[in-house]
């Protein structure tokens, strides 16, 4: 379609502006404070230093930032795989009054945006004593509507031969569940554990409102805060930035495969 | 048996999904403060209506406007461009599909703080573009310029998101129709034209629709890149930020629900047209 030379240069000049921002980040990050603004330092006015301040910082609970960020990743991508996978299931395999009301609930507040409900959820989960708390922060994020829409989709496709012959061998509904249908669904889970995960682990808006403590912060809120308060330390500030991105770039890589299959299928769907 | 695999799901989908939705709605008909929950009034339309009047509302609705009109046609001639790419005969296929996806994987505070690093007035970008002889700028705090930044931005962390989309369309149309146009003598622009863009149009219309949907969702760039005003003077302020702001910063708490069900109806009305177009996969 076009001429050789002119493809690579655009093909490569992309890659370039993708990756080139992460680069120049991550050699910011390592550069002495006079250093920033300089466009290029030789190697041994390079440090460790803006990482081990930002860690061990006594001006605010980095370490604590990235902590909660994860146990709250984790929590939520775990309850959604639970939750969901039995949900959709239910809806693709087991007959019961309700069943269709309950679908299309589902698929009717997969329509409504998330901002809907920001005020009614603060006002509620304040009631509740939840806000700047881990319950606040994990439990009215454990479902999610469309991982278990997803789901049921994929349950759909497992043959039923295979749950049939888990009853003849005597398992029960929540047996053929887990040992049957369960590890049937590898790929879809993985799926739903990758988005699931990077969403949360990425997510602002919320977390932004619902905590008002610099110790119940995750990264992304504590980066956020670092950088309106640390304006001129941009080597610090990267360096933080650094520990929101690097993990998740790292399992990028290793599981870029199922990752980019997931989004294609989640994506169409 | 059936209602105890769903019991979770209908529990949160109770209390936190369906309950705030119809609590949201209720609202959007009152005058309330969070701050003062016994003053709350019965205002029938007002909120919608000020919403009209309202010009710092129409600012953040036109300015979401052209951040979409500006986004979605870019973002999705470059999906389509580099999907052609990764899935052409190139060498390190590999290696440029991850390059391309990476952005999508970072947030977007990681992403902003980067940004506002790179196009500060003594960073990279000014320093790339007085090469070419062009002056300076503070791009984020430049009222012509923060708007359009931050859609550059946009394009730059979501386009990886919609090229895996492309690439699995392209991947299911069938090789004999391009090898049956080759033996009619097609060139390569003639398949381009005739085959790869109407088999990619049910592609093209899902990631068109997903797109706008997105865009009028924008919140966090705005939020962390203007420090939660959408500065300079309003030229970054969208409908999400606005809502925010005035839910809880000015706590007009009813009058943020009237602009978030606004927001809803338009998203719905994108969705029912895309569920339209896609209606036989979503059947019992």
């Amino acid at each position: 379609m076009l001429t050789q030379p002119l493809f690579y240069v655009i093909v490569i000049g992309y890659a370039v502006v993708t990756i080139g921002p992460f680069l120049w980040s991550v050699f910011t990050s390592f550069k002495m404070t006079p250093d920033i603004n300089t466009l290029w330092v030789p190697l041994e006015r390079l440090t460790l230093e803006n990482y081990e301040n930002i860690v061990l910082s006594d001006e605010y609970p980095f370490a604590r930032w990235f902590w909660n960020s994860l146990l709250v990743a984790v929590i939520v991508t775990a309850g959604n795989v639970v939750f969901n996978s039995m949900a959709g299931y239910a809806l693709a395999r087991i007959p019961f009054p309700g069943r269709k009301a309950l679908f299309l609930t589902i698929l009717a507040v997969m329509m409504v945006p998330g901002q809907v409900i920001l005020v009614p959820m603060y006002i509620l989960l304040s009631n509740f004593g939840w806000i700047n708390t881990y319950a606040g922060l994990t439990i009215p994020f454990l479902t999610q509507s469309f991982g278990i829409f997803l789901m049921r989709q994929f349950f759909l496709s497992i043959p039923r031969e295979l749950e049939e012959a888990g009853f003849l061998d005597g398992l029960s509904r929540w047996g053929v569940f887990w040992r049957i249908v369960m590890p049937l669904a590898k790929p879809a889970l993985a799926a739903q554990v990758i988005f699931m995960f990077l969403g949360n682990w990425n997510s602002f808006m919320w977390p932004n409102l619902l905590t008002t403590s610099e110790e119940m912060y995750t990264l992304p809120v504590g980066l956020n805060s670092l950088y309106g308060e640390y304006d001129a330390f941009w080597n610090h500030v990267l360096a933080g930035a650094m520990f929101m991105t690097v993990p998740m770039i790292i399992v990028f890589l290793i599981f870029q495969r199922h990752f980019i299959k997931g989004l294609a299928t989640t994506g169409i769907k | 048996m059936g209602y105890l695999f769903t019991l979770p799901v209908i529990v949160s989908l109770a209390v936190f999904l369906i309950g705030p939705i119809f609590y949201a709605f209720f609202l959007s008909f009152q005058s309330f403060t969070f701050l003062n929950p016994e003053g709350a009034e019965f205002v029938g339309l007002d909120n919608y209506i000020q919403m009209f009047q309202d010009e710092r509302f129409r600012r953040a609705l036109l300015n979401t406007s052209i951040y979409s009109l500006g986004v979605v046609p870019v973002q999705v001639s470059i999906a389509l461009m580099l999907a052609l790419i990764v899935n052409s005969k190139i060498k390190g296929k590999t290696f440029f599909r991850v390059a391309y996806f990476l952005p999508t994987v970072t947030s977007t505070v990681a992403v902003s703080v980067m940004f506002l690093f790179l196009f500060k007035k003594d960073g990279l970008v000014n320093h790339f573009l007085a090469l070419f002889g062009i002056p300076a700028r503070s791009w984020f705090d430049d009222v012509t310029f923060a708007l359009p930044s931050i859609m550059m931005m946009a394009v730059w962390s979501t386009v990886g998101q919609f090229m895996v989309i492309y690439l699995a369309g392209l991947q299911d149309i069938p090789d004999d129709l391009y090898e049956a146009a080759q033996i009619d003598g097609a060139n390569r622009w003639q398949q381009f034209w005739h085959i790869t863009l109407p088999m990619l149009k049910p592609t093209t219309f899902f990631i068109v629709v997903m797109s706008i949907i997105g865009t009028f969702q924008v919140f966090d760039q705005m939020y962390v890149i203007s420090g939660g005003d959408g500065g300079p003077l309003d030229a970054t302020l969208t409908v999400v930020l606005y809502l925010y702001n005035k839910a809880f910063k000015d706590f007009e708490m009813g009058y943020a629900s009237a602009i978030a069900f606004f927001l809803f109806f338009v998203i719905l009305i994108l969705t029912l047209i895309q569920r339209k177009f896609f209606g036989e996969e979503m059947r019992m």
